[in-house]
């Protein structure tokens, strides 16, 4: 039982969740306004995206690889999918809307996984480079204005709630449906990771490429699909970014990247591969949210914002690394 | 990540660094020949000799990091935030009307003060790699984020100015016709050359990079060698934040938030290998022309700076993909053995 325990105080979920919890304490004394339904639903709906595109950036890691093009895919696959549907058929229906700018993602995915699967590219350069080239490409070719004239399709959607409403309070609340859709990649991410040989073989690429090689997996075809599926993922984040926010702004989500990146390793997915957890990812989600929205409240001034999330990463991924070396030390 | 095979003694012509001096000659050529009355004018000589510096320093300070196989994506991180102390010594102690030799005694406190802020970022950096065994690009990513965070809070995110006029020297002055930042850049590339190829710690660094493991067992002491790289790495990053901040005549906390992938650009283009263990100054030299000719070239053909990042950063996987590809094995259809 002991031991349970020593492992559960180990993981980097615990240590995120207690932050979270503390944070949350903290805050609601400062601040009797901040835990309310509306606090709430407002913090569900920032981490929509976040969430979506750190789930993808987590399978990245696991195998063993780095992404920081998945910003540039998603905004590109949002202001292409809005200019098409604009000059093509401005009353296409959401869900084609939404599977194009899928598409348009895992497009773009794999052309990531061209150069890393099949020349062998270290991961972090070629997304450096196709990060600048797919904004540069699109803010050259496509377009660089902000559409606010969006499809009528994509408003309504933004419009759809799952639940809406007032408590008895008087605090007002509204949960839209693009929650479903992170809920849905949620699923389909656990579904691939623990049902599927494929999610095996992922964890096994990223835990040791010539075991895996020798185990028979192919190890190109797994990592590109790994890509095309971040890809796809950035899409649908990219064109949900674009109908809650009611614009389609070729600037914006560029930039996210290191937030999202520290979601994902606060989380505890490692680096070097062959380790993270769902669960993790998501509760990183929430700390970074928390604080991006709510620094202020706990009194730290906004523009301390980006030493905490630095401080973070340092931290959330200094003392398990730690923790190893001092273990591998001691095992001589 | 796994080093790249030993690399055996090659003629002249196989070099990547001569494949790069025929790129940046080609380059030049190009632009002369799209635009000749303008690229080749004196004035726009004068003027990239004044732009590269900058970006350039930035780049040696990535490349000693590459070749020990790390990486330091917080150079401009480091180079803002010194930058930014530098300038709050400039204008809150000295003040914009100082002159003479109290203008210079300030100048030299502020410039020290800058290098003691790059030692003490690249210190740190340091000891997240070799103490807590932090992966390179994770450390340096959380600590740039930490450096620009506090340049951030200290300025409130605007910009720091009004300096006494001496500062205009390290970023605009010319020493008989030569630019003072390049002649800074002439110094730190020089030395560092020294450095990698003539010392026994350049030795211990190529070492390291190429294969960490065998360097471990050869009795080096890979904590100080690691550490002293990202120290050296801070301090160039530090240099190049004078030079931003002079030509800038401003300090800023979000100041050259693109150096960072032409600094990574740079020293993969000039033959750095990435896994470490190979990295020639003179190719990052060369790197560094081809990459200013096409800049100021593109700029005068008045091409977008949005097209100017694609065509960067499809630059960089193109020499990804020739430098590393061994198309001898893919034509071969054996599967390589690389992955990233």
């Amino acid at each position: 039982m002991t031991n349970r325990w020593k492992e559960l105080l180990a993981r980097n979920e615990t240590l995120v969740a207690v932050v979270i919890v503390l944070f949350c304490i903290v805050a609601s004394i400062s601040d009797p306004n901040f835990f309310t339904v509306t606090t709430l639903s407002d913090l569900l709906r920032a981490s929509i995206v976040l969430g979506i595109l750190a789930i993808g950036c987590m399978l990245v890691l696991i195998s063993g690889g780095i992404d920081v093009s998945f910003t540039a895919v998603a905004v590109s696959a949002m202001y292409m999918t809005t200019k098409l549907s604009l000059t093509l058929w401005p009353e296409m229906p959401w869900p084609l809307i939404f599977a194009c700018s899928i598409g348009f993602g895992a497009l773009l995915g794999a052309i990531n996984g061209v150069f890393i699967a099949i020349f062998g590219l270290p991961t972090l350069i070629v997304t450096l480079g196709t990060l600048s080239v797919f904004r540069g490409f699109l803010l050259t070719f496509v377009g660089s204005d902000r559409i606010s004239a969006l499809p009528p399709d994509m408003r309504e959607f933004s419009r759809m709630m799952i639940a809406r409403g007032t408590t008895e309070g008087g605090d007002f609340y509204a949960l839209p449906w693009s929650l479903a859709a992170l809920a849905g990649v949620i699923l389909l991410t656990a579904f691939i990771l623990h049902k599927t040989m494929l999610g095996r073989s992922i964890f096994a690429l990223g835990g040791s490429v010539e075991s895996a090689r020798r185990l028979g997996i192919d190890v190109r075809r797994t990592q590109f699909f790994v890509y095309v599926y971040v890809g796809a993922l950035a899409g649908l984040a990219g064109i949900l970014h674009g109908s809650m926010g009611r614009m389609s702004d070729p600037f914006s989500l560029v930039g996210l990247e290191l937030s999202v990146i520290a979601a994902v390793v606060l989380g505890g997915a490692r680096l070097i591969g062959g380790y993270g957890t769902i669960t993790g990812t998501l509760l990183g989600v929430a700390l970074i949210v928390l604080v991006q929205n709510s620094l202020i409240v706990i009194g730290i001034p906004s523009t301390w914002q980006s030493v905490t999330i630095g401080a973070l990463i340092l931290l959330g991924t200094g003392l398990p690394a730690y923790q190893a070396k001092r273990a591998a030390a001691r095992a001589g | 990540m796994s080093g790249s095979g030993p690399r055996t003694e090659q003629t002249l012509t196989q070099a990547p660094e001569f494949r790069l001096a025929i790129i940046a000659v080609l380059v030049f050529v190009l632009m002369a020949v799209l635009s000749p009355d303008r690229f080749l004018s004196a004035q726009n000589m004068t003027s990239m000799a004044f732009q590269f510096p900058e970006f350039a320093i930035l780049a040696l300070a990535m490349t000693i990091t590459m070749t020990t196989g790390g990486i330091d994506l917080s150079v401009v991180g480091v180079a803002n935030l010194s930058a930014v102390i530098a300038a709050t010594i400039l204008t809150s102690l000295a003040g914009p009307e100082a002159a003479g030799a109290v203008a210079f005694l300030w100048l030299a406190v502020a410039l020290g003060a800058s290098l003691a802020v790059g030692a003490a970022a690249g210190f740190f950096n340091g000891v997240l790699v070799t103490r807590l065994g932090l992966p390179p690009i994770l450390a340096t990513l959380g600590s740039g984020l930490v450096f620009t965070g506090f340049a951030v809070a200290m300025t409130g995110g605007s910009a720091v100015m009004g300096f006494p006029d001496i500062v205009s020297v390290i970023g605009n002055a010319t020493i008989w016709v030569i630019p003072v930042p390049l002649i800074l850049f002439a110094i730190l590339t020089l030395g560092l050359h020294i450095l990698l190829t003539r010392t026994g710690f350049g030795l211990r660094v190529m070492m390291y990079g190429a294969n960490p493991l065998a360097a471990l067992y050869a009795a080096i002491d890979i904590d100080r060698i690691l550490m002293r790289v990202y120290v050296i790495a801070g301090m160039f990053s530090a240099v190049a934040g004078m030079v931003i901040m002079s030509r800038a005549n401003s300090a800023k906390a979000d100041y050259g938030s693109s150096y960072l992938l032409l600094a990574v650009l740079i020293a993969v283009l000039g033959g750095v290998n990435p896994y470490g263990g190979y990295g020639r100054v003179v190719g990052v030299v060369l790197a560094v022309l081809s990459m200013q000719f096409l800049s100021s070239g593109l700029n005068m053909l008045q091409v977008s700076n949005f097209a100017r990042e694609l065509i960067w950063g499809g630059l960089l996987l193109l020499v990804m993909v020739i430098n590393t590809t061994d198309w001898a094995r893919l034509s071969a259809r054996r599967k390589p053995a690389k992955t990233g």
